[in-house]
C-alpha cells in the first residue's frame, strides 16, 4: 500500500435508521416521562456533576433518543443522584429514574440478561 | 413526477448564452491533467460549428486556486481578472468562455462584488492601469464552456456516431452528472436550472440518448475546497467527502460519471485509486471502477472522436468499459503512442485497463 | 342606522363581518372569486386546539350569511376600485358596478408554493407534501403514499416559506407550529403504527392550549422532534426520502430515512389581495400584508379613510383570531358611518 500522508475520515453524521435504540426503549417502557423532555437543558444549568466532568443529562436524553449510546455508557456512572435535576423540569420529567434505568440497561445489554 | 418538476425550475433559470465570438480562458487543471478536453473544445467550435474562439498567448492563471487557498488577496486576483478583460477589449471581444468552474466562480464573484460595491471596480481600475497601463471593460457575456457544450447539445446529438445506449441491452447509460459547486452554489442565477437541479449536464446526457441517475449525496461538495487541501495532511477529510458520494451512488450502478470542473473531474477519477488502495473499495460493477469523463471527452465520444486524442488513457480511472458498452472501437498499441506513432512508457498501475 | 358595505372576500373575515354588520342593520355585499363561500377553511379537517371539525364552523359561518340585509355574489372578483368623494366605487369581471359607503377587504392568504423550495423536492420527488396537501388526505381518509402502500415513517418540516430570508419571507407565518404538531398527532391516529418526527428551528406554541397539545404529541403519542432545519431531501435506490437536517441540540449532522414528507407551508399575501392593494394605492408592510394605520387600536384600518380589512390579509391568523379581527373591522365600521364618514 502507498504511503498517501492522509487516511479516510470517519463521518460524524447520525445515521439514524442504523442507530440501536434499544436502551432508550428500555427506559421509556419503563419511564414513560423521558417522552415529555424538550431538551430545554434546565436540568444541565443546575447538575452537581455537570460543573465539573462532561456530564450533561440533556445531551445524555439526545444521545440516547438518537441511539448513540457509547457516549451515555460510561458517563452516566458520574451521576449523584442528588435530585437538583428533578426540582428544576418544567415538563416533569423524572429525571433521577432515567440515570437509573439507563445504567441498568448497558449493564443487562453488557451481560446479555435482556 | 420527476422530471415535470424539474422542466418548471430549469425554465426559471434560463442564461444567456452567447452564440458565438468567444474569448477563451483555459484551465491550470484541466490544461495539465485531461488536456484532450479544450483541444476537443476548440476543434468542435473552430472547425465543426465554424465559430470564432481566441485565445491570447498572454491571458494568465486566474489565480482562483491561490485565491481559495488563502494566499492571493482580492485585490489581486480582481486586478489579473480585470487584466484578462483588458485583453478581451484590445482584441474587440464582449463574449468571454471560462474552462474552469473555479474560474466561473471567480469571475461571477467579482463581478457581482463591482454591481454591489463599485467603489471596488474603480480601485481595480486604478490598480491595473498603476501596474500595466492597461484598460478594461466589463464583458456582455459571462459563460461557462459547459453552457456552450449545452447550448450546441442537439448539434451535436444530431452530428452523433455513439449515442449513450448500451450497445449490449439497448437501454440508455446511466450517467451521474457532478456540477463544480461554484458553478451555480454561490449565485443560483448564473446557473442553468439553478442550483438545486441544475440542467447544463443533466441536459447533454439526455440530449445524447443517456439517462441521469438522481442519488441522495447528488449535491454534494466533491471536497475539494483548495484551503485545507494545500497541506497533504489535511487530505483526509477531503477525500472522505469524494468516499461519500460514491457511496451513495453505487447502488444505483452508474456507467460513467460526467463533470463540468477540473478539480470534481480530478478528484472522483483520483480517488477511485487511492480508496482503492487504501482499503480495496470499489464503486463500479463487478469490481470495476467507474469512468470520469468531462463534457468534452463525453461530446468528442459521442462525435465518434478517437478515445486517445481525447486523452482518455491519461485518466486514473480507464474508461474501456464505458467505451465497450457504447460500441465504440479503440486500437489496444495506440494506446500510449504519441500522434508520430513513438511508444511512451505504460503506467504500470492502471484501473480498468 | 343605515349604509351599505362591500366585503371582498367570503372566507372566515368575510362572513363573519357580513354577518354581524347585516345583524347590526347595514346593507352589505359580499364578493367571492369562488363558486363557493367559506374559503380556505373549506380545505381543512379538524382545527385546533380543540380538534373540532372545521365543518361546524363553516355551518355557523354559512348561517351567519344568511340575511335579508346580505347580498353573495359568487364567481366573481373585483377588477376596480375607487373613492369618489365620499363613496366607493367597486367594478367586478362580471360586470357588476357596485355603490358603497365602505368596503372591507378580507381577500385571506395564499398558501406559499413549496416549490419554491427547491432543496425539499416538492412536485419533484414523490411522497413530498404540504400540511394542505394532508388535510385533504385526511378530509378524503386516504392516507398512503404513491405506489398505494402505507407510510411507516413520516416527517414533517417547519417553517416553509417562512422566516426565509430566501424566498423574501421574513416572518414568521404563527399557525404551522401547532398545526405541525396537530397532523402529527392526526397522523398518529389514523396510523398507529407509524413513527412521526417534526424539524423545527424553534416550536411556537403561543396560542392558548398549543403548549398543552404539544405535551400531549409527546407524551401520548411519541412524537418525535428533533431540532433542526431540514437543509436538502434526495431519494435513495428503494424510493425513500433522505433528510438531511443537523440535530443541533445533539451539535451533529443527522440523515434519516423516511417514507413521507410534509411540508408546513406559510402564508403569504394573496394575490388578489396584492393586486387591489396596488390598484388601491394601499399601504402594505413589509411582509406585503395590509399595514394597519395603527398597530395597537388601528389593526382594521387602512390609509384610506372607510376602507377597512379584517383577517389574514393582514396577517398570519388562525380562526379564532380571524373571527375577532372580523368583528373589530366592524366596530370600525359602525363607527365610521355614525360619525358621517369621518
Amino acid at each position: 500500500m502507498e504511503k498517501f500522508g492522509f487516511t479516510l475520515s470517519k463521518a460524524r453524521v447520525i445515521d439514524y435508521d442504523a442507530n440501536d435504540r434499544s436502551v432508550v426503549d428500555y427506559i421509556l417502557k419503563r419511564e414513560p416521562s423521558l417522552n415529555l423532555c424538550i431538551e430545554c437543558g434546565c436540568c444541565s444549568a443546575t447538575c452537581t456533576t455537570g460543573n465539573f466532568t462532561g456530564f450533561s443529562l440533556r445531551e445524555m436524553n439526545i444521545l440516547l433518543k438518537r441511539g448513540e449510546n457509547e457516549q451515555v455508557r460510561k458517563k452516566i456512572r458520574t451521576c449523584m443522584l442528588c435530585g437538583k435535576c428533578s426540582l428544576v423540569c418544567p415538563r416533569g420529567v423524572n429525571t433521577r429514574n432515567i440515570v437509573f434505568l439507563a445504567k441498568q440497561a448497558f449493564q443487562k445489554f453488557d451481560s446479555h440478561a435482556v | 413526477m420527476e422530471n415535470e418538476g424539474k422542466k418548471k425550475i430549469w425554465s426559471e433559470y434560463q442564461k444567456e448564452i452567447a452564440d458565438d465570438h468567444f474569448f477563451y480562458v483555459r484551465s491550470c487543471i484541466r490544461q495539465s491533467f485531461y488536456p484532450g478536453s479544450e483541444q476537443f473544445f476548440l476543434d468542435f467550435m473552430r472547425n465543426v460549428l465554424g465559430k470564432d474562439v481566441f485565445e491570447n498567448p498572454s491571458h494568465t492563471t486566474c489565480t482562483g486556486i491561490g485565491y481559495h487557498g488563502d494566499i492571493v488577496p482580492f485585490s489581486t486576483i480582481m486586478t489579473v481578472v480585470a487584466r484578462h478583460f483588458a485583453l478581451m477589449k484590445e482584441s474587440g471581444y464582449k463574449n468571454i468562455a471560462i474552462s474552469c468552474v473555479t474560474s466561473f466562480g471567480i469571475y461571477t464573484e467579482i463581478l457581482e462584488t463591482w454591481k454591489h460595491f463599485p467603489e471596488e471596480l474603480e480601485k481595480t481600475r486604478e490598480y491595473l492601469y498603476k501596474a500595466t497601463g492597461r484598460e478594461f471593460d466589463i464583458p456582455e457575456n459571462m459563460a461557462h464552456t459547459s453552457d456552450i457544450i449545452y447550448k450546441f447539445r442537439n448539434e451535436i446529438a444530431a452530428k452523433s456516431k455513439n449515442l449513450l445506449i448500451n450497445k449490449k441491452t439497448g437501454e440508455p447509460l446511466r450517467v451521474v452528472e457532478h456540477i463544480g459547486c461554484h458553478y451555480a452554489k454561490m449565485f443560483p442565477k448564473f446557473g442553468v436550472g439553478g442550483a438545486e437541479f441544475p440542467n447544463v449536464l443533466s441536459g447533454m446526457a439526455e440530449a445524447w440518448g443517456g439517462e441521469v441517475v438522481d442519488y441522495p449525496e447528488r449535491r454534494h461538495c466533491c471536497g475539494f475546497g483548495f484551503r485545507q487541501y494545500l497541506i497533504q495532511a489535511n487530505r483526509g477529510y477531503s477525500l472522505s467527502n469524494t468516499a461519500k458520494k460514491f457511496s451513495s451512488m453505487k447502488p444505483f450502478k452508474p456507467d460513467l460519471v460526467l463533470t463540468n470542473c477540473p478539480g470534481c473531474n480530478m478528484f472522483m477519477d483520483k480517488w477511485q485509486y487511492t480508496i482503492k488502495d487504501m482499503e480495496g473499495t470499489t464503486y463500479g460493477a463487478d469490481g470495476e471502477s467507474i469512468p470520469v469523463l468531462t463534457y468534452e471527452e463525453l461530446a468528442g465520444l459521442v462525435m465518434g472522436y478517437n478515445p486517445w486524442d481525447l486523452g482518455l488513457q491519461f485518466h486514473m480511472v480507464q474508461s474501456e468499459p464505458l467505451l465497450r458498452k457504447m460500441g465504440i472501437e479503440y486500437n489496444r498499441e495506440d494506446k500510449f503512442k504519441t500522434k508520430d506513432g513513438r511508444q511512451m512508457p505504460v503506467p504500470k498501475n492502471l484501473i480498468n485497463a | 342606522m343605515t349604509g351599505t358595505v362591500v366585503v371582498v372576500g367570503g372566507g372566515t373575515a368575510g362572513m363573519e363581518a357580513a354577518g354581524q354588520l347585516a345583524k347590526a342593520g347595514l346593507s352589505v355585499t359580499v364578493i367571492e372569486k369562488e363558486k363557493e363561500m367559506g374559503g380556505h377553511l373549506k380545505e381543512w379537517y379538524h382545527l385546533f386546539p380543540d380538534r373540532r371539525s372545521s365543518s361546524e364552523v363553516i355551518d355557523y359561518l354559512m348561517d351567519l350569511v344568511v340575511h335579508e340585509n346580505i347580498k353573495l355574489l359568487t364567481g366573481d372578483s373585483v377588477s376596480g376600485l375607487h373613492k369618489k368623494g365620499s363613496e366607493f366605487v367597486l367594478n367586478t369581471v362580471n360586470g357588476e358596478v357596485i355603490h358603497a359607503d365602505t368596503v372591507l377587504l378580507a381577500t385571506g392568504f395564499d398558501l406559499f408554493k413549496s416549490e419554491r423550495k427547491e432543496e425539499y423536492g416538492y412536485g419533484i420527488y414523490d411522497n413530498v407534501i404540504t400540511s394542505a396537501d394532508l388535510e385533504k388526505m385526511f378530509r378524503s381518509k386516504e392516507l398512503k403514499l404513491i405506489n398505494g402502500k402505507k407510510p411507516e415513517k413520516i416527517g414533517i418540516v417547519h417553517c416553509v416559506g417562512s422566516r426565509d430570508e430566501k424566498v423574501g419571507n421574513l416572518y414568521c407565518s404563527k399557525l404551522c407550529c401547532v398545526t405541525a404538531v396537530k397532523q402529527a398527532i392526526e397522523l398518529k391516529e389514523t396510523l398507529s403504527d407509524c413513527k412521526v418526527f417534526c424539524f423545527y428551528m424553534d416550536m411556537r406554541m403561543g396560542g392558548a392550549l398549543y403548549e398543552e397539545l404539544y405535551r400531549e404529541s409527546q407524551e401520548k403519542y411519541g412524537i418525535g422532534f428533533i431540532r433542526g432545519k431540514v437543509s436538502e431531501v434526495g431519494v435513495n435506490i428503494s424510493n425513500k426520502l433522505v433528510v438531511k437536517v443537523e440535530d443541533t441540540l445533539a451539535g451533529r449532522p443527522l440523515k434519516m430515512e423516511l417514507d413521507m414528507l410534509v411540508l408546513m407551508a406559510g402564508m403569504e399575501m394573496s394575490d388578489g389581495g396584492a393586486k387591489l392593494a396596488e390598484a388601491g394605492k394601499l399601504n402594505i408592510g413589509e411582509n406585503r400584508f395590509f399595514a394597519p394605520a395603527d398597530h395597537h387600536f388601528g389593526s382594521n384600518k387602512s390609509n384610506v379613510k372607510g376602507l377597512f380589512f379584517a383577517g389574514t390579509c393582514a396577517a398570519p391568523m388562525n380562526v379564532t383570531e380571524t373571527i375577532s379581527h372580523a368583528r373589530g373591522a366592524v366596530t370600525d365600521i359602525i363607527n365610521y358611518l355614525n360619525g358621517s364618514k369621518k
